[in-house]
């Protein structure tokens, strides 16, 4: 499970360097997030571009990792594929995270 | 085993069997997508039928095959047709579903703290909201999942 992570002044943006997040990988992935997000502070960006396929498992693996952050870090989520949107639209998952097109436009967002 | 060609949209039936366990789910899903191939779906619909069948698989893994030690296998059979998409069933030797029934297709509660929100329990509820048919029946000793997936029509 590769993920990689950078700072954009206040925000940490992990990005998924994967095509699946499925049952498959959903611990892993709950594993790195929380690993990466130990120290640091602010929001957290999750740049999802690479992912062509998630499951209900990926997608409750992201939802652990939001709930983990909270209530002091935000989690929300960039670049969702059209496979990744469905799987939120479809369960309303994206009415509970911040949702944005891109990582550009989630940037422009959140710093005002 | 395996799939045939045909003349699109005429797929001939096709059957494949994966190890029940997690890992071989993947190859799974791809297997049947090729078997697929000759449909030349969309990517949505192709995306559909991987979910709806990936949700069905990782059911079976967690809850049907959880108890048995020894090595099962899950097979999947597929036939589409012009008029209903393609219809699966996907056959397990596991424990029959709770109350002799596939759940029912609940909408995750989401009007809750974060805390609260739920992190599974979207499966099912995915699985119906993408299928137009869900029908489950215990066959001898075997699970037979039936699902109608409106796609390629």
């Amino acid at each position: 499970m590769e993920l990689t992570s950078s700072k954009e002044d206040a925000l940490q943006i992990i990005a998924i360097q994967e095509q699946r997040i499925d049952a498959a990988v959903a611990l892993a992935f709950k594993d790195r997030m929380r690993a990466l997000t130990e120290e640091g502070e602010g929001t957290v960006l999750l740049d999802l571009n690479h992912v062509t396929f998630i499951d209900s498992s990926g997608l409750g693996a992201i939802v652990a990792a939001m709930k983990n952050l909270a209530p002091e870090r935000r989690l929300v989520l960039a670049g969702l594929t059209p496979p990744v949107d469905k799987v939120f639209r479809l369960t309303r998952m994206d009415t509970v995270f911040g949702v944005f097109p891109t990582v550009e436009a989630a940037l422009a967002d959140l710093h005002g | 085993m395996g799939c045939a060609m045909g003349d699109p949209p005429h797929l001939p039936p096709f059957a494949i069997c994966i190890p029940g366990d997690e890992q071989a789910v993947r190859n799974g899903l791809a297997e049947v997508l090729l078997c697929l191939k000759p449909l030349a779906l969309s990517a949505e619909d192709t995306n559909t039928i991987e979910l709806v069948l990936a949700e069905t698989l990782n059911n079976v893994i967690e809850h049907a095959l959880s108890d048995s030690s020894a090595p099962t296998r899950i097979e999947i059979r597929g036939a589409f047709c012009a008029a209903d998409g393609l219809r699966m069933t996907v056959i397990d030797h596991g424990a029959p579903m709770p109350a002799g029934k596939a759940p029912t297709s609940k909408t995750p509660d989401l009007d809750v703290s974060t805390d609260d929100l739920p992190e599974g329990g979207f499966g099912w509820f995915m699985i119906h909201a993408l299928a137009s048919e869900v029908r489950y029946a215990r066959v001898g000793e075997s699970n037979h999942l039936d699902l109608q997936i409106p796609v390629g029509l």
